[in-house]
């Protein structure tokens, strides 16, 4: 099966953008240089305020006051949409979404319908403070759900990206912070055609939202010898990685990418290992406290003995140069998870 | 009963409520902490006594008196403040945090002001009549995110009249070693109307007040009513460093439930004293013998 059209990831975020507008009177976006022609600093919102002039706002460099205002807009029956520009700016917003908008669903009793997007990774030489991958800060938060797209097809015209951002903006009651990554903007997303070396399912974890969690297999290989587990744009490098490990170095992995991030909902991971018996978690931003922190500790609560080795992957625990050749070794990338994987079995 | 009278009920429920809460605060029936607004009952009558009914009022941390003047039921908010599933969140809230039908408050500085101007957004996008009342303390003119609010709030022709309270006092620190400058000026800079009264008297805030409500509404554009008043009670539950002398002259000077009630006849005060004091006598009683904390 080939897809008439190729999105990319960036296409199907801006038509999930487009959709949800044009079904939901309801939503309205919120942030810095969003309007056209310009259509946002990385074009997700591109043509939106064309389309939707009332309901497109952009706004001073204020990122507090607009995750608040749109926490306002969100109690009052809106179903608002803010822009942070830069994923390194959340910092900003965070009094707003911990002490805020996450609470007011309980304390208040209400529906607190926000959407929070924002581009977070490097590789793009933008350095130290338009590089970070710090989502790590808003995962824990109760009351806040933490999504992340995959570069993957699903079923609907949207694409996986799209629908996710859809159904979070028009069929949520309750706030998301929509973690997105420069570089995966670029990618295409993987159609069952692109993906005939694997086996791939995906699995709903339960919630309100559809925010599935994909398994990838080699088809027809061994048993596995490991779990990897990577989300947003390390997916795509951790796919990459198990296809060479396994034409190249005959090393079977399983890949499971979630989409949503918090709460924490691992079923399907806890299946794979309990297979594999060893688990590798792979993430853009630093080790300590983070994303890969939880996961491994999790699975290590649902398996215990199960669970027979654990690593993890991420940045170094230092800002990010600007230079290309400093940053990319900061980050990491294919060859690490191939190194590491190698090391985990023993090879 | 007239008008004076019905003032003078609302500002002495208000100081009542306080008074019967700091009074009990010591048996251990409240848990937590609380802030009081004594000294500042005709701010939030005088103001909110212009509401209409879909009107929104965001308040913050010191909002008992908020609550009440809107229409809140004592009994509910006894009931938060023991921290009851009665009460007005369930509990939840505690003294700072309230949600009853269009009231709103939160105990962070300044962030509620992002929140009202969100709300005012809505209600602008929506087309209604209805406006929002923010209220914020001399002590929230520390925080960034009021004036990325104010400048929004300005751009954007926003209906809310946002209310400073401006009680002298953050805690402990005085207005003059927080606040550089002039304060309507902060407020102007960003092309807001500013009314200023220096008043403790509800005769003298509740029509400017409401001119300003109406301009609101009728014309969708912000205002800024700045309150000159004093806290003639603690932060919290005991601390303040002022001197007694210097509390004692504020209550002479700035006591709106004693400016108010030296309007009625001393037969008229005593009877909604009784009839208030009684009232809510019964609702710390409700509240108390309602189901225990969850």
């Amino acid at each position: 099966m080939k897809s008439e059209k190729s999105l990319t990831v960036l296409d199907s975020l801006n038509l999930g953008l487009q959709r949800a507008f044009q079904d939901d009177m309801r939503a309205i976006l919120l942030g810095e240089d969003i309007l056209d022609p310009y259509g946002g600093a990385f074009k997700v919102t591109k043509g939106l305020s064309t389309q939707f002039p009332d309901r497109v706002l952009t706004t001073p460099i204020s990122e507090a006051a607009i995750a608040g205002i749109a926490g306002g807009l969100a109690l009052r029956g809106m179903h608002p949409v803010a822009e942070i520009m830069f994923g390194d700016f959340s910092t900003l917003i965070a009094d707003q979404v911990i002490n805020h908008i996450a609470k007011f669903s309980e304390v208040y009793q209400t529906d607190t319908p926000v959407v929070i997007r924002t581009p977070m990774g490097g590789r793009r030489g933008y350095g130290p403070t338009h590089s970070q991958t710090l989502e790590k800060l808003f995962l824990g938060i109760p009351g806040l759900t933490v999504l992340a797209p995959s570069h993957i097809l699903g079923e609907n015209e949207l694409g996986g990206p799209g629908k996710l951002l859809y159904d979070a903006i028009t069929d949520f009651s309750t706030p998301v912070f929509f973690v997105e990554n420069k570089l995966q903007y670029l990618l295409k997303l993987l159609t069952l055609a692109d993906l005939e070396e694997f086996d791939v399912r995906t699995y709903d974890i339960p919630g309100n939202l559809r925010s599935p969690i994909t398994h990838f297999a080699i088809q027809s290989a061994p048993k596995a010898s490991l779990t990897v587990t990577a989300y947003g744009y390390m997916a795509h490098l951790a796919l990459e990685a198990m296809h060479q490990l396994a034409y190249e170095h005959e090393i079977f992995c399983e890949l499971l990418v979630p989409t949503r991030l918090a709460p924490f909902e691992l079923e399907p991971l806890f299946d794979s290992v309990s297979r594999t018996s060893k688990l590798l978690a792979v993430e853009e931003g630093t080790l300590s406290m983070g994303w890969g922190a939880e996961v491994l500790a999790r699975t290590s609560e649902a398996l215990g003995a199960g669970l027979k080795m654990t690593s993890r992957l991420g940045a170094r625990e230092s800002v990010i140069p600007a230079a290309p050749d400093l940053e990319s070794g900061c980050l990491p990338g294919v060859k690490d998870i191939i190194t590491r994987v190698k090391e985990m079995v023993g090879k | 009963m007239h008008k004076n009278a019905s003032m003078y009920e609302k500002l002495y429920t208000i100081r009542q409520f306080e008074i019967l809460l700091i009074e009990k605060f010591p048996t251990g029936i409240f848990p937590g902490t609380t802030h009081t607004s004594l000294g500042q009952e005709a701010n939030a009558v005088g103001v909110l006594s212009h509401l209409d009914a879909g009107d929104i009022v965001v308040s913050n941390h010191r909002g008992h008196g908020h609550f009440l003047a809107y229409g809140g039921d004592p009994r509910a908010l006894f009931a938060e403040l023991m921290g009851k599933p009665s009460g007005v969140c369930g509990g939840i809230g505690g003294s700072q945090h309230l949600h009853w039908r269009n009231f709103y408050s939160s105990g962070i500085q300044g962030g509620t002001l992002a929140m009202a101007s969100g709300m005012a957004l809505a209600e602008k996008e929506a087309g209604s009549q209805n406006i929002v009342v923010d209220f914020m303390g001399d002590g929230t003119l520390g925080e960034g995110i009021v004036y990325e609010c104010l400048n929004i709030i300005s751009l954007w022709g926003l209906p809310i009249l946002i209310v400073l309270e401006n009680n002298h006092i953050a805690q402990t620190t005085q207005v003059e070693k927080a606040v550089a400058g002039s304060i309507p000026e902060r407020f102007e800079a960003f092309g807001l109307p500013v009314e200023h009264i220096d008043s403790s008297d509800i005769l003298e805030i509740s029509p400017r007040a409401g001119r300003l409500m109406g301009e609101v509404r009728a014309q969708k554009e912000p205002r800024v009513l700045i309150i000159e008043t004093a806290r003639l009670g603690t932060h919290s539950k005991g601390d303040d460093t002022r001197t007694p002398q210097e509390i004692e002259l504020l209550w002479q000077a700035r006591d709106p439930v004693a400016i108010q009630g030296a309007r009625l006849l001393k037969e008229e005060r005593d009877r909604i004293n009784l009839q208030v004091e009684e009232k809510l006598q019964s609702a710390l009683k409700y509240a108390m013998e309602n189901e225990e904390a969850a």
